[in-house]
């Protein structure tokens, strides 16, 4: 019986990732050579063809169409698959969003809040494709500032193999920009759960495209778009794995200038004591909380912008502990300084752990990603509280999840870095300050604006009665006693 | 024709209900309702910030009974419904008009 061998990627190997001595390419040959003397070669499409196999015909004219990248193409696959599983992933994290947020306010804000939600992913996906991709990664520019155009045939001239990003962003353009289009609607995300049961939709649907069209991709290019930031921490560049900074701090910035211009909810402070306001779900918050955990394997862990072994397993198991440990550290904190252990703060715990460890997934220890998360875990309550107590009403605590954590996660990646980078506070502290600082006067301007024109608030009847009602003239639970025709 | 109203602890509705088969009560309505009495309120904490609830969940069950079966349906529904401590609820019995089957048109005792 004969054995045929096709050797076409291994032929084709002789360029570029044989040099670079990638994915251990050096030592194949010899194996394959000493084999050799038994088999019989096919080397090209065409004689698999000939020889009457028709499906490796197949299989080596898709090489064959790789061109000096064939060698590597079944790691190109594996990896291009995994971006867009991941960008599924990240996906669904905006259900999670959508659930807690819902979960954490009042059955009669509910319709406004999944409306709203929705907005959020469709605005956010197709402002990423008309402006914010080219904005996000505008190739050359002065650093600060450029605005892109829609995005063309990202196929063309190499986009569809290694020629679009090399071994370390194996995906094709159309891969990287449904990734990177998943993440860019979380941010204004962030903004809807803390200005919930109060803000006036129209309002609040200019802001987020403004945020998520425009101010999200230019501070993001900043960082990911090969910006200024990289000449930060004396030239070894700033360190944002997934975007601790430049997506959660950045939404939790925005938000706390929001919240600002917007007050608390009626009822929230009366006669200068907090009155909770209770969320009409706990079940809801914590289906949201469980679906933006698996959410985040694929935010962090697509974040590798490859499937690299070293990295992927990695950054799964430093996601998963810390998110873990923010979970243990505030339900022990809020079990002792509460009295009582409550869900929605390990709920929260939860979230920040998992905020916390985004900078730095792929350069700390699994040790390290312990204490990360736990220290996130014991900052969100008290953040929590803290914005409470002076009257920042931010009904499922977006502020200190994404806001605060967001700057935590950044600084851990200069005290927890195992990898020696070179990553230092103060260049950390800069590369977050400075992007949250952008966020909060962005919104502070352009919500500012809005609320001395069309009004950012709806009327005080309207809040008592509901935002369901009042925006909407729809019930999230019309059960009991339906309108008649 | 007597209305037995009677506002209980919610987890004592099936022992309630089973006692009122037991002396022969064919039906009843029952709806969740919130209130207190000398029991009042109790606090809960919501994300860090303490507060009163007043109004706890209890039963109420409504059941017309002829006069002769009101003072045996009260007896039951105390007996079922005592645990003994505070929060146990109250029994109340209302004089009724009248009573009509909608299904029959049959009125008066006969319709219970």
């Amino acid at each position: 019986m004969k054995i045929k061998k096709y050797l076409l990627a291994l032929l084709l190997s002789s360029s570029a990732f044989l040099m670079a001595g990638s994915l251990g390419a050096q030592e194949m040959p010899e194996e394959v050579a000493a084999a050799s003397e038994a088999v019989e070669i096919v080397t090209s499409a065409a004689a698999a063809v000939a020889s009457g196999d028709e499906m490796a015909g197949d299989y080596l004219a898709l090489l064959e169409n790789q061109g000096e990248y064939a060698y590597a193409f079944d790691f190109f696959t594996t990896s291009m698959l995994w971006t867009v599983i991941a960008a599924a992933l990240v996906f669904i994290m905006h259900l999670g969003f959508a659930t807690l947020e819902a979960g954490l306010t009042q059955s009669k804000n509910t319709v406004n809040i999944l409306f709203k939600n929705v907005f959020i992913i469709a605005i956010g996906i197709i402002s990423y494709a008309v402006i914010g991709f080219n904005t996000h990664y505008p190739g050359d520019f002065n650093g600060w500032f450029s605005i892109g155009s829609m995005i063309g045939d990202l196929n063309a001239d190499g986009g569809d193999t290694f020629g679009y990003g090399g071994v370390g962003l194996a995906m094709t353009g159309y891969g990287d920009f449904i990734f990177q289009a998943m993440f860019a609607a979380t941010a204004a995300t962030i903004v809807s759960g803390a200005v919930a049961e109060r803000v006036k939709l129209g309002s609040f649907m200019i802001f987020a495209t403004l945020l998520v069209g425009l101010a999200y991709p230019v501070v993001g290019s900043w960082h990911w778009g090969g910006g200024w930031l990289g000449g930060l921490n004396g030239g070894n560049g700033f360190k944002d794995f997934a975007g601790s900074a430049v997506v959660h701090a950045f939404g939790g910035f925005a938000a706390l200038a929001c919240v600002m211009l917007l007050g608390p909810r009626a009822g929230k402070y009366v006669d200068g004591k907090i009155r909770p306001i209770l969320g009409h779900s706990m079940p809801l918050a914590t289906i949201g909380v469980f679906l933006l955990f698996l959410g985040w394997f694929g935010f962090n862990g697509g974040s590798v912008l490859s499937a690299d072994p070293t990295y992927v397993g990695l950054v799964f198991t430093t996601t998963a502990l810390a998110a873990c440990a923010g979970a243990l550290a505030s339900i022990f904190v809020s079990w002792t300084f509460l009295k009582k252990p409550d869900l929605s703060m390990a709920l929260n715990g939860i979230l920040a752990g998992l905020v916390g460890i985004t900078a730095n997934a792929d350069i700390v220890s699994p040790m390290g990603s312990i204490i990360i998360g736990l220290i996130a875990g014991v900052i969100v309550v008290f953040s929590i509280i803290f914005f409470d107590k002076i009257k920042i009403d931010d009904p499922v605590g977006a502020i200190s999840v994404h806001g605060v954590c967001g700057i935590w996660g950044i600084l851990a990646c200069a005290l927890f870095d195992v990898t020696d980078s070179g990553f230092t506070l103060v260049g950390q502290l800069i590369g977050v300050l400075a992007v949250g600082a952008a966020a909060f006067i962005f919104s502070i301007i352009v919500f500012g604006i809005l609320k001395a024109t069309i009004g950012i608030r709806v009327s005080p009847e309207e809040e008592a009665e509901g935002l369901d009602i009042g925006e909407h003239g729809q019930e999230a639970y019309p059960d009991f006693a339906p309108s008649s025709r | 024709m007597k209305l037995v109203k009677a506002v209980i602890k919610p987890f004592k509705l099936e022992e309630v209900k089973e006692a009122l088969a037991d002396i022969g009560i064919e039906g009843m309505t029952v709806t969740e309702v919130k209130g207190f009495g000398r029991q009042k309120g109790h606090t809960e904490i919501y994300r860090g910030s303490e507060y009163t609830v007043d109004f706890l969940p209890k039963v109420m069950i409504e059941i017309v009974v002829d006069d002769a079966d009101a003072e045996k349906t009260t007896e039951a529904i105390v007996k079922a419904a005592k645990t003994g401590k505070i929060g146990d609820g109250k029994v109340f019995v209302l004089p009724v008009e009248s009573a009509t089957r909608i299904r029959t048109d049959e009125t008066g005792p006969e319709a219970l």
